[in-house]
């Protein structure tokens, strides 16, 4: 992949609701393209994370929406969209355990409460905007430093 | 230890990932939770999980795990060692209980130091 150090380079994914197969694939191509670009691996793991924890909640909590990753030599931004029901209390939301997966989707291992958590302590500035009915658009920032 | 010789001495059955089994394992985790094995689960580990759903392999992947130990015997669908084949993933089983694979994983990395 060619790159212009100047123009950032965009990565778009589509995100389909309860497409537990395709899950994580969003993920794993803005990590692939990390790598191929040379970036340290604390930093690129760090965005895995917040990434695939944005993906999988997208994939199971909402109607479908994407990832959007712009990749500059200074910071990585990932703004997560979901075109809806949105998130009544994001407070409530970002607690550690606090969850709203059914049991069928905890048995296969989800619903910890953990995965918003997860991308405030892998993000160095992150944003959730939420209204209800309408989707939630969570912004992630990692610096490269 | 390279994951043949902990897969030889666990008697761990391959389901996927034989090519890979050359690879050195740096440590082990235990967790059940995707989020936590996410969050927590070291570079280069072997993963001890209950997990067989597809989802495994991809987080498996992105936290750059050696390789999955499926425990307690359960069965993994095709699709999923299709997967973690097609992505170099070892996927291993085993009819043990992680308490036990855990143990004597712990003591064979233990035994190197
Ligand atoms: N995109 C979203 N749309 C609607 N609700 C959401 C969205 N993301 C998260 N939520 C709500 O916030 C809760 C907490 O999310 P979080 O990712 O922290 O935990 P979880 O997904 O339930 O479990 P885990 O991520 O540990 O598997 C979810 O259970 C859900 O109720
Ligand atoms: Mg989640």
């Amino acid at each position: 992949m060619k790159r212009n150090s100047k123009q950032p380079l965009e990565i778009v994914i589509p995100i389909k609701m309860k497409d537990f197969k395709a899950g994580g694939d969003g993920a794993a191509r803005i990590k692939q393209v990390l790598q191929k670009i040379g970036f340290p691996p604390d930093i690129i793991r760090r965005v895995a994370i917040a990434a695939y924890e944005a993906e999988m909640n997208i994939v199971i909590n909402s109607l479908g929406g994407e990832i959007k990753a712009t990749v500059s030599t200074d910071v990585i931004t990932i703004i997560a969209r979901d075109y809806g029901p949105g998130i009544p209390d994001i407070e409530l939301a970002m607690q550690e355990g606090y969850s709203t997966a059914p049991r069928e989707i905890q048995e296969m291992g989800f619903g910890a409460g953990m995965g918003l958590p997860n991308i405030r302590r892998c993000a160095d500035r992150m944003t959730v905007e939420s209204k209800q009915g309408q989707g939630t658009t969570i912004t992630i920032e990692i610096y490269n430093r | 230890m390279k994951l043949s010789e902990i897969a030889r001495q666990l008697d761990l059955q391959v389901l996927a990932g034989e090519k890979e089994l050359e690879r050195e394992v740096s440590s082990g985790y235990c967790s059940d939770l995707l989020s936590d094995f996410m969050a927590n689960g070291p570079a280069r580990c072997l993963w001890l999980t209950l997990q067989t759903h597809i989802n495994v392999v991809a987080v498996a992947l992105l936290v750059g795990a050696a390789g999955v130990v499926i425990t307690g015997g359960r069965q993994v669908a095709p699709e999923v060692c299709r997967k973690a084949e097609a992505e170099g993933l070892p996927l291993l089983a085993t009819k043990y209980c992680t308490y036990e694979v855990a143990g004597q994983l712990y003591n064979l990395l233990q035994g190197e130091k």
